[in-house]
């Protein structure tokens, strides 16, 4: 069974139709790329998914589980966390602090533990702070760990917010244009760590312009154009698709876009 | 290597940062010791407001939501302890408690509802709250006796034992506020603590890692209140008398002058704020006329070269220590 599924997701703001009707599925440990000209619908895609609004029709589920107009923390609770086309960090924390945040999902515990600070509780903490130690080796973040998370460089603020959201232990990720605004080099660097993610066996939707990065780390492409999906498939498939072809380099379409 | 120095600095780091205040504090208390009755005063009000703003400060500052009707929890906490001590012969510790969990469901009941309101909105919607709760004191005279107030609180207390004198008193003033700074910095360094911080910082993000953000705004809120309330209970046995004027809007803007001199969001900052803007006129009264003038222009002096408040200049120190040593 799929880990995702889509099913007629359609959502509208009054007379448009940001999404309509879209339907696919994403298998677990799937790298899936989610692409489109702008405004297809890729965010709200992402939004309805992630539980920040419930789609006018259709249904979603993950893991079995119906999750379809659920509050966005529920899902994340579930599984199924994102990070933001426009970086969102708790800027004047530490960079540590921010991925320690990220363990929200997988640790326990509330105002009692914290005060009275029980054994379990204790060790808690010790493994939570070490694991973010290890999530910002494995960004490269390591040597930036004690620095306000708002004096990060661009790029480097991308590969934190993606450590943060891996804190989280994710079974599904989403990734919203995560290379948006990076140098070659910063992309390439993100397209490693993003690999490597994948292959430590976390399930991928990735929304993503930058077509280089796409075609190579891709597995499996969905296209959006004016929120319908028209094509699904590998990146070899899509790179050959007409109606593709059509909404990226212009076919009738574009006299009214 | 260097990750590893920077890291391993932390330890050493918080515990100097946590030393040092313990020890001005008290060295502060022991002045006041031996001190006039009138400088006890004015300190017992600085370690009374420290309470009230290291509780504001759960929601302000580590959340960083807006609240201006947090003195409506200290006027519950106030009368409440005034009412069962004076008319119904309570113990007062026992009065203190039973006015915290007063004020922690009131909070709740009134929480539940505004804090979806943001901002601005929700700033509007808890300054209603102090002004309702102040306009009650005023008008309910059967219960709060209105303008008159509430005098002949008996001083604080416990089984038979009363503290006479001010300076007892403002011992276990200064004890209870160290308490209620360390409750905050253990909060703030837990899981609990991080989920409210993650609000302050992006509610989008922590909703995303699965922050339940209604939740831990309540609670923030009813933390917040549960402080002030206490405050509100230690003041009226402090002075042995109350009158609504000392719960009103004036606790509020005096709240936030301490909140943000001191350093809001920060473990020491609520309670430094609190003894400077407390202290400072007194040290300006040979002044007269000008005595207001020069403390407004010290504050302003203060927010302008440490406009993260007194407590953040302690980590432009830490963070320096730490490059030296990322050098070395």
């Amino acid at each position: 069974m799929a880990l995702l599924s889509v099913r007629e997701e359609t959502m509208r703001f009054g007379g448009l139709f940001a999404n309509q009707s879209i339907s696919f599925d994403v298998e677990e440990g799937e790298l899936l790329a989610v692409i489109g000209p702008n405004g297809a619908g890729k965010t709200t895609l992402f939004n309805v998914i992630s539980g920040f609004f419930p789609p006018t029709s259709g249904s979603i589920h993950f893991d079995g589980e119906e999750i379809t107009g659920k509050s966005s923390h529920h899902v994340a609770s579930a599984g199924l966390v994102r990070t933001y086309q426009l970086v969102q960090l708790f800027k004047q924390l530490t960079v540590a602090e921010n991925v320690e945040i990220g363990s929200h999902r997988v640790t326990r515990g509330g105002v009692f533990s914290a005060l009275f600070r029980p054994e379990w509780m204790r060790q808690q903490e010790k493994s939570v702070t070490e694991g973010a130690r290890d999530l910002l080796r494995f960004v490269g973040l390591e040597h930036q760990a004690d620095m306000m998370a708002d004096t990060l460089p661009y790029g480097r603020q991308r590969l934190l917010e993606v450590a943060r959201a891996l804190a989280a232990k994710p079974r599904l990720l989403l990734l919203d244009e995560p290379a948006a605004g990076l140098n070659t080099q910063e992309t390439e660097a993100l397209a490693e760590v993003i690999t490597r993610i994948h292959q430590a066996g976390t399930t991928i939707i990735l929304i993503e312009h930058d077509m280089s990065l796409i075609m190579k780390i891709a597995q499996r492409i969905v296209v959006l154009d004016f929120g319908k999906k028209i094509a699904e498939g590998t990146p070899d498939e899509i790179k050959a698709h007409p109606d593709v072809i059509a909404a990226y380099l212009g076919g009738t379409e574009t006299v009214d876009a | 290597m260097t990750s590893h120095v920077t890291t391993s600095i932390e330890p050493t780091g918080i515990r100097w940062q946590s030393i040092l205040p313990i020890v001005a504090v008290l060295a502060l208390a022991a002045v006041g010791f031996v001190s006039s009755d009138y400088i006890v005063t004015v300190l017992g009000f600085a370690f009374i407001y420290a309470i009230f703003c290291t509780g504001l400060n759960f929601f302000m500052g580590y959340t960083g939501q807006a609240s201006f009707g947090q003195s409506a929890f200290a006027a519950i906490g106030g009368y409440g302890s005034a009412i069962l001590c004076t008319d119904y012969g309570w113990e007062p510790l026992l009065a203190l408690f039973a006015t915290m969990v007063l004020s922690g469901v009131a909070a709740v009941l009134v929480g539940y509802p505004t804090l979806r309101l943001r901002g601005h909105y929700l700033a509007m919607a808890t300054f209603a709250l102090g002004l309702i709760v102040y306009e009650i004191t005023i008008e309910w005279t059967a219960l709060t006796q209105g303008y008159m107030g509430y005098s002949g609180v008996p001083p604080l207390g416990v089984a038979g034992f009363t503290l006479d004198t001010l300076k007892q008193q403002l011992v276990v003033l200064v004890v209870i506020s160290l308490i209620g700074v360390g409750i905050a910095a253990r909060l703030r360094q837990s899981r609990f603590g991080r989920a409210l911080a993650s609000i302050a910082g992006s509610e989008s993000a922590a909703r995303a890692l699965g922050v339940d953000i209604a939740r831990y705004k309540l609670i923030a809120f009813v933390i917040a209140a549960l402080y002030a309330s206490a405050a509100g209970s230690l003041f009226a046995h402090f002075v042995g008398f109350i009158s609504p004027e000392v719960y009103g809007t004036t606790m509020v803007i005096q709240s936030f002058a301490m909140l943000y001199l001191g350093g809001i969001g920060t473990m020491w900052g609520p309670m430094i704020g609190a003894i400077i803007v407390s202290i400072l006129p007194e040290t300006m009264r040979g002044l007269k006329e000008m005595q207001d003038i020069a403390y407004t222009a010290v504050l302003i002096l203060i927010l302008i070269f440490a406009p993260r408040g007194l407590a953040g200049l302690s980590v432009l120190f830490r963070r320096t220590r730490v490059r030296v040593l990322e050098k070395a």
